[in-house]
């Protein structure tokens, strides 16, 4: 696979021709949960990325010696060890941000993304390749969660990254916060638009 | 009449493909169908025309809810000179007030939505369809008098967009666009939508009626029933006031000179709009019936187990009927036939739970002092799964006969 693809591919096409959750629509619950801030949507996005990422490599480094029918367990006990380790790192420097993300950080465990990539690309390629498609497919996700989070925290709170952007005489004039862009079901409202909008504009992506 | 026609077959050439207009193409087809029926026939195969298309359906709907229009109207202005103070209440006056009082939102509500399907429909190369004629005029209808236009507006083009147009337009929704319209207002801002001071205008209307006291509260009966905290039925009558202060009878229950959203209060004139459905055919008869069945049973149940953590399980089967938006929804909401279940045993059992749920959230949940439209869009939900079942039932059965 890896030589049939370059490098640049691996990389740039899960941002958008392959991106996990609009074209792939894996990683859809988490993507409802962190995103009501932005904060908490960036910090998921940069743990999601470093685990993918250092999962893909070990993974690839040890795909000749793991056997077929124990694959799964393998990959499970290498992200959960991954996992544990980011969860720790937030609990110690951003504890603000962990309590928010809650359970959400140990749950990467379940995302499919990771499963989908390791299954998909880490077993049968070079640590390397394996390294940038998990930079790459984590960074897709990352994009997403950041603008869906943008509209959400934007319209449902009035501010981007705790910072008030919706000036106060907006909420004399009559103007509210809508309360359900705070709600998951916004979330999916969201992340459905930017699939509407991306599919509009690739559209040999366009089921028949 | 002559001339009108003779107008738009003039303007014609202009809105034809390659003409000056032709941007504006479906309007002109919207409002030609809209006046004259088309001259056009099928060009191929046999088709059975009825006369009851779905322009003249919409037009009659709108007729049956002229009674709670012109009673919103009246109430509106009635429940605002209470808010003053007044003793003295004149009819015309009064009409006059409410009027003015819906009136921008009727327009927002039609200019938004129109506006939104006359884009879709020129962009899709589609006729305009009538859907959004009723829906339009039901928005303002099920919302408090004091919603703020804008919100109107946003509630109405997120509905109006991803419930029916993403969809395919009129007839593919799978809920009622007036309805998650009311719901997004309602999740989305809560503190407009709900409480004790949003039932009731309080400002003058171009010079008509006086201004409320500063810290008038108004709440519905309903609000007030929740919040009561009442331990017996008595105590409970006691808590349910007008916004005068006195007691409100049961007379004035069904007669609807209650604060309410705008059009839902009145029980007559539900029934009135009701009995115009039914005659028209439009309605279900079952879904209706159904519903009131449901609803009946329910609010007894929960009036013969009532308990104080609870108030509103010590109302009346009579009072739960006609406080709320129940009446109202039963009788339009639930019977849109676009959302309702299309077998007519589905139909019962649509009607029924329809009933069962509005009461059981109204009564079980403080924080939902009406729980009519939640239930009604639970239901939209729900219906195809249950006539999916009513028909694999029916084929399940007939298999079992054939066999026999």
């Amino acid at each position: 696979m890896a030589d049939k693809t370059s490098y640049k591919d691996i990389f740039f096409n899960p941002f958008s021709k392959d991106n996990p959750v609009i074209v792939q629509v894996l990683g859809i619950c988490s993507a409802l949960a962190v995103t009501a801030k932005m904060e908490p949507a960036l910090v998921m996005g940069i743990s999601v990325i470093a685990v993918l990422a250092f999962s893909n490599v070990i993974i690839s480094l040890l795909r000749n010696t793991i056997p077929t029918n124990i694959r799964i367990i393998v990959q499970l006990v290498v992200v959960a060890a991954l996992v544990i380790i980011v969860n720790q790192l937030l609990i110690a420097y951003a504890y603000d941000v962990s309590k928010q993300l809650s359970v959400f950080v140990s749950l990467i465990i379940t995302n499919c993304i990771l499963m989908g990539r390791l299954e998909a690309f880490a077993m049968g390629n070079k640590p390397w390749p394996a390294f940038l498609d998990g930079v790459g497919n984590g960074i897709g996700y990352a994009m997403v969660l950041l603008i869906v989070a943008f509209f959400r925290e934007l319209l449902g709170s009035g501010t981007l990254f705790g910072f008030q952007v919706v000036p106060q005489c907006f909420y004399d004039a009559g103007y509210a916060n809508n309360g359900l862009m705070i709600l998951p079901p916004m979330a999916l409202l969201v992340v459905a638009c930017i699939i509407w909008v991306h599919r509009s504009i690739n559209k040999d992506l366009q089921e028949k | 009449m002559k001339a009108l026609k003779k107008l738009l077959d003039k303007a014609r050439p202009a809105f034809e493909e390659g003409g000056k207009l032709h941007a504006f193409r479906s309007v002109y087809e919207g409002m030609d169908t809209f006046l004259f029926t088309p001259s056009e026939t099928s060009a191929s195969g046999v088709h059975i025309h009825d006369s009851m298309d779905s322009k003249r359906t919409m037009i009659i709907v709108i007729c049956a809810l002229l009674p709670c229009l012109l009673f919103g109207m009246y109430n509106t202005g009635y429940q605002h000179w209470l808010a003053c103070g007044a003793t003295e209440f004149p009819f015309w006056t009064l009409l006059l007030y409410g009027f003015l009082a819906v009136l921008p939102r009727i327009v927002v509500s039609y200019v938004v939505g129109l506006g939104i399907e006359f884009t879709v429909a020129q962009w899709r190369k589609e006729e305009i369809q009538e859907g959004f004629l009723v829906t339009g005029i039901l928005i303002p209808m099920i919302c408090p008098i004091e919603t703020p236009l804008w919100m109107i507006a946003v509630a109405t083009a997120i509905s109006v967009i991803f419930v029916k147009e993403v969809f395919g337009g009129t007839g593919y929704n799978i809920f009622n666009v007036a309805l998650v319209t009311r719901a997004v207002l309602f999740f989305s801002y809560p503190a407009k939508m709900s409480g004790d001071g949003v039932f009731v205008s309080l400002s003058p209307m171009l010079g008509i009626g006086g201004q409320a006291p500063d810290g008038f509260t108004g709440a519905t009966p309903l609000g007030e029933v929740a919040a009561s905290g009442a331990t017996s039925h008595a105590e409970l009558a006691q808590a349910i006031t007008g916004i005068n202060g006195e007691p409100i009878s049961g007379w004035d229950m069904f007669l609807g000179l209650i604060p309410g959203s705008f059009g839902e209060t009145s029980m007559i004139c539900i029934l009135l709009g009701g009995l115009l459905l039914l005659m028209a055919g439009i309605a279900s008869w079952r879904i209706i019936l159904s519903a009131f069945a449901g609803a009946s049973l329910m609010a007894w149940i929960a009036h013969l187990t009532a308990t104080p953590t609870y108030p509103a399980s010590f109302l009346t089967v009579g009072e739960q009927l006609c406080l709320g938006g129940f009446a109202f929804a039963a009788v339009f909401m639930a019977t849109d036939p676009v959302t309702a279940c299309r077998t007519n045993v589905g139909k019962y059992i649509y009607g029924f739970l329809i009933g069962v749920v509005a009461i059981l959230i109204r009564t079980y949940n403080n924080g939902y002092p009406e729980g009519a439209m939640l239930a009604v869009l639970l239901m939209n939900a729900l219906a195809p799964l249950i006539d999916w079942c009513v028909v694999e039932a029916n084929v399940r059965r007939r298999l079992k006969r054939a066999k026999a």
